[in-house]
């Protein structure tokens, strides 16, 4: 069985962390669409830490000696989630930028072409 | 390296008698009808760009000159403003793939029907494209390269950048089934068909070697010109040591992914 004490501290980061993200909402300061991941990745570990018991059949389930640890190995899985996402979104807006430059670049030289008196 | 087996070669007359046929291959009446422009990417090159846009100007008048400038801080845009060229400044640095891109976006908005990449560092010699234009004219090829180790052309690279080179070629023949000796040339002419798939779809960084693979999988043909390299008249190679071997990561990736990649080639509607 899980020690209380991890318990209780992993529920209190896990809520903490749930607040955090639902204020950076309420404030526009994360879109919902980037803030999804993160919920369940709080709501998870929330759960997992308040239910003992479940934590206790999913070490046994994937064959974790030590319960606590298998909070961390979820967190850290859906942390790496989240970065990876984030690459993805990286990647896209990086092609986006480029797009712009490019179109940018050509609608310029097509202005100045025009207002040149050649 | 005897790197003739097999490559389709045209126009293998290398410095020797490349000087003569210039006139003659001006006054080409199969050129006469077709636009054509020379695309020529540029950062921080001030110094040379001129030099480079009067050499083609004196090769082909009516070749237009196009420079990308890459978001220099030097005075490139003005230089090649000078000298003549139509200038497309980009507002930041893309790297060679983002602005040869933007060249060849250029090219199909403007309804050109050849287009031929020169370096901004004077590395590309402009007396040299009458020969490379040959395979696109004779209609054999979509895209022409021009190679510094097959036919005539003498070339001895440092040894691990020659390893490199190798290793790339004999890669991508692999792939594409057909002769290639010079992935990494960036001396290039292609017509509509390749003006049309390079605004499209161009690799990011590094362009060369994806964008011969992305010739065949969309069914285009290349011939490869044999040509001389002139040392660089300024400004240093992008190739450092950690670039080198980022280059040869990123290229394989780029290389295997492109394997499992579905294609469609882009039409003069899109």
């Amino acid at each position: 069985m899980t020690p209380l004490r991890i318990s209780l501290v992993a529920a209190a980061a896990a809520l903490l962390l749930l607040i955090l993200i639902l204020e950076l909402i309420r404030r526009r300061r994360l879109q919902e669409r980037y803030a999804i991941l993160w919920l369940v990745t709080a709501f998870t570990i929330l759960v997992l830490s308040a239910w003992r018991s479940a934590l206790g059949e999913l070490s046994d389930l994937v064959g974790i000696a030590y319960p606590p640890s298998a909070l961390f190995a979820l967190a850290a899985f859906f942390i790496l989630a989240v970065l990876l996402h984030y690459s993805t979104v990286i990647s896209k807006l990086s092609d986006q930028n480029k797009i712009l430059a490019q179109r940018l670049a050509l609608l310029e030289s097509r202005l100045r072409e025009r207002e040149a008196p050649d | 390296m005897s790197a003739c087996g097999g490559a389709k070669l045209s126009g293998a007359s290398p410095m020797t008698d490349s000087l003569t046929s210039v006139e003659a291959r001006v006054a080409d009446p199969r050129l006469s009808r077709l636009r054509r422009v020379a695309i020529v990417p540029a950062y921080n090159e001030a110094a040379s760009v001129g030099s480079v846009i009067e050499e083609i100007r004196a090769v082909d008048p009516e070749l237009e000159v196009v420079v990308i400038d890459d978001g220099s801080r030097d005075g490139t845009s003005a230089a090649a403003e000078g000298a003549g060229a139509r200038v497309v400044r980009l507002p930041f640095n893309l790297g060679i793939g983002g602005a040869m891109q933007t060249g060849y976006q250029y090219a199909r908005e403007h309804g050109f029907d050849l287009a031929i990449q020169v370096d901004g560092d004077g590395q590309h010699d402009p007396r040299e494209v009458p020969q490379l234009l040959e395979p696109l004219l004779a209609g054999d090829a979509d895209m022409a390269v021009g190679t510094r180790f097959a036919g005539g052309a003498r070339y001895r690279p440092p040894f691990a950048r020659r390893v490199g080179i190798e290793v790339f070629a004999r890669l991508v023949t692999l792939i594409v089934r057909q002769r290639v000796t010079d992935t990494t040339s960036g001396f290039r002419a292609v017509n509509r068909n390749g003006i049309m798939l390079f605004a499209a779809d161009y690799p990011h960084d590094y362009p060369e070697v994806e964008t011969t693979v992305l010739v065949f999988r969309h069914k285009l043909r290349m011939a490869e010109v044999p040509v001389e390299m002139r040392t660089r008249a300024s400004g240093r190679s992008s190739i450092t040591f950690f670039r080198s071997i980022y280059y040869m990561v990123k290229v394989s990736l780029a290389l295997f992914i492109g394997l499992f990649r579905r294609y469609s080639t882009p039409t003069e509607e899109s």
